[in-house]
């Protein structure tokens, strides 16, 4: 039988204010454990909340930039559980009245553009961290307990892990663009929660649901789901059931696990937080906010395809993140050819981003140094082959590319003189190619070429080698 | 009777038979009260989600001092590496 994927994706983004969502304790992330609390924040008897205005703003700019309709009045309410992250044993969340709903995020498919839609957004509280001791007890970190949290429930319409993938990539570039959030999966800004279920093709109810928890990256939202959807389909093909349950991702195995089956559904209690008011969203402030949105990924992707002519998978790549995307715009302001600056940026900037595990934040590298690179090797000083290995340089120290050609002598070798000493002794020690080129084997001008990129250590300005070479070989 | 375990269990309340009969009473009066109130035909009435007039009460983004570490511990019955030591507790919610 065929079976139809579902999966709905709750995903988490701690918003980057200064301070808390209701008190003034510093948001920044990292501090000594227990230092950046106060009564408010740790929950201590006769303390009240006031939410923080910039919060609420981020908020609102996100649903916004969303495409969501914002309420004109939100309220809060608790959330009762018990967990020694939350001191108060009630996190202060939206239940009824969230403060947006009803958007979309639009995705390219195989079927071609796709809306997925966002049923909701809120805003609530972020819990505080344990660490679980290896002798069973836990110890408790508050610092991150109170910091604003936004979270974005999307409808179960998405019918693939990559789909999911490319779902939360744009949820991201859009959070990144307004500058809401740091969005840093690996520091937790970050989070996702998968729910998934197959039904059979055509079928309009639902299968049993489990959730996937404990996702810190793309690749990781996108295998547990590809385990996950094997799984399911794997029991319902054996004719057994899919038990509704929360289960973990484990990285290392490649395969989820199921945590302790929850006996009834949750129950949180939720009641209409009493220390809070509604907050008013005036419509004045909602179109305050709109005006000051910034170019959001889908319209700076229509326009690198539409004025400078990329495709469409280029434009999506260099547009996933804000900083890729800054940069890529700043080359463009120094250096006419679009082709040129896509393909350093998605081949060997992206490479290296890579294989370092670092983010464009955190290397020295400038549009500046690109652009001197590009035109040194227009000049033909460079060589492709040589920028690449300027290129590393760059990227790795700062320096700038005239710098590193002169420091490195990596310039290319574009004396006529100089070139055809080398071309000579090449010729005098293949006589047989020679004699092969000569007979009309015009591949074998190739390897010739290669011989005297290879005498010059790949220094040789190819086109000048390649005529060179001919000279030399006419007949007569 | 059945409402009252579900609410000791996630209240996470030990009762014992004789205090467990008084909650069902006065859980029972509760909720008969509310059914009272509930036959008030209230169409015309806007809802009240508070009971002060909404006004905005913002806080700015701003960073205030809190608490010191040692503040902040200072009634943690017991503490490791800057941090509240607690008992484990399985991931149940």
């Amino acid at each position: 039988m065929n079976y139809e994927v579902v999966i709905g994706l709750e995903v988490h983004a701690e918003l980057a204010t200064r301070s808390k969502m209701f008190c003034g304790c510093p948001a920044v992330f990292g501090g000594q454990p227990n230092t950046q609390v106060c009564p408010v924040c740790l929950g201590l008897p006769g303390v009240l909340p006031v939410p923080n205005r910039r919060a609420v703003e981020f908020a609102i700019r996100a649903a916004l930039a969303l495409n969501c309709a914002v309420a004109s009045v939100t309220r809060f309410d608790r959330k009762n559980y018990f967990y020694p992250d939350l001191p108060k044993a009630y996190q202060i969340s939206q239940y009824q009245h969230p403060l947006a709903k009803g958007g979309y995020v639009g995705i390219a498919t195989p079927a071609g553009p796709k809306r997925v839609t966002i049923q909701r957004l809120h805003l609530e509280e972020d819990t505080g961290k344990l660490l679980h001791l290896p002798g069973g007890d836990s110890l408790v970190d508050l610092n991150r307990a109170g910091v604003p949290l936004m979270e974005i429930v999307s409808e179960p319409e998405l019918s693939s892990p990559q789909e999911a993938r490319d779902y939360l990539m744009q949820l991201k570039a859009v959070l990144e663009y307004t500058g809401v959030s740091d969005v840093r999966m690996e520091e937790g800004s970050l989070r996702c929660d998968v729910n998934v279920s197959l039904r059979p093709a055509g079928s309009a109810e639902l299968g049993n649901l489990v959730e996937v928890k404990n996702l810190n990256s793309f690749r990781a939202v996108q295998r547990a789901l590809e385990h996950e959807v094997e799984r399911q389909r794997a029991l319902l093909e054996a004719n057994r059931r899919v038990v509704r349950e929360t289960r973990h991702w484990d990285e290392a195995s490649g395969t989820t696990f199921a945590t302790r089956s929850k006996e009834e559904a949750h129950d949180y209690r939720y009641f209409p937080e009493p220390d809070l008011l509604p907050l008013e969203i005036s419509p004045e402030w909602v179109e305050q906010i709109r005006s000051q949105l910034p170019e959001l990924p889908g319209k700076r992707r229509r326009r690198l395809v539409d004025e400078d002519g990329l495709p469409e998978h280029d434009a999506a790549v260099l547009t996933a993140s804000k900083r890729m995307a800054d940069l890529y715009d700043a080359c463009r302001a120094g250096y006419p050819d679009p082709k040129t600056v896509s393909n350093w940026l998605m081949g060997e900037l992206a490479r290296l981003l890579n294989a370092t595990g670092r983010d464009l934040s955190q290397v020295p590298l400038t549009a500046e140094h690109l652009i001197g690179m590009w035109r040194l090797m227009d000049q033909g000083v460079l060589s492709g082959k040589l920028a690449k290995a300027v290129f590393e340089e760059m990227f790795r120290t700062g320096k700038d590319a005239a710098t590193v050609v002169r420091e490195q002598g990596a310039s290319q070798i574009s004396d006529e003189a100089q070139l055809a000493a080398v071309v000579e002794r090449v010729v005098a020690a293949n006589p047989k190619v020679v004699a092969d080129f000569r007979g009309g084997k015009e591949q074998a001008l190739g390897f010739l070429v290669g011989q005297v990129m290879r005498e010059t250590r790949g220094r040789a300005n190819p086109e000048l080698a390649n005529r060179l070479l001919r000279d030399q070989l006419r007949p007569g | 009777m059945e409402d009252v375990e579900h609410v000791m269990k996630l209240a996470r309340l030990d009762l014992s038979a004789a205090e467990r009969e008084e909650m069902r009473r006065q859980l029972s009066d509760i909720l008969e009260h509310v059914a009272k109130l509930q036959e008030l035909d209230t169409a015309e009435v806007p809802p009240t989600y508070h009971v002060l007039k909404t006004r905005e009460i913002w806080r700015e983004d701003e960073v205030r001092p809190g608490l010191s570490q040692e503040a902040a511990l200072a009634n943690a019955p017991r503490r490791r590496d800057g941090c509240f030591q607690v008992p484990r507790v399985a991931e149940e919610f």
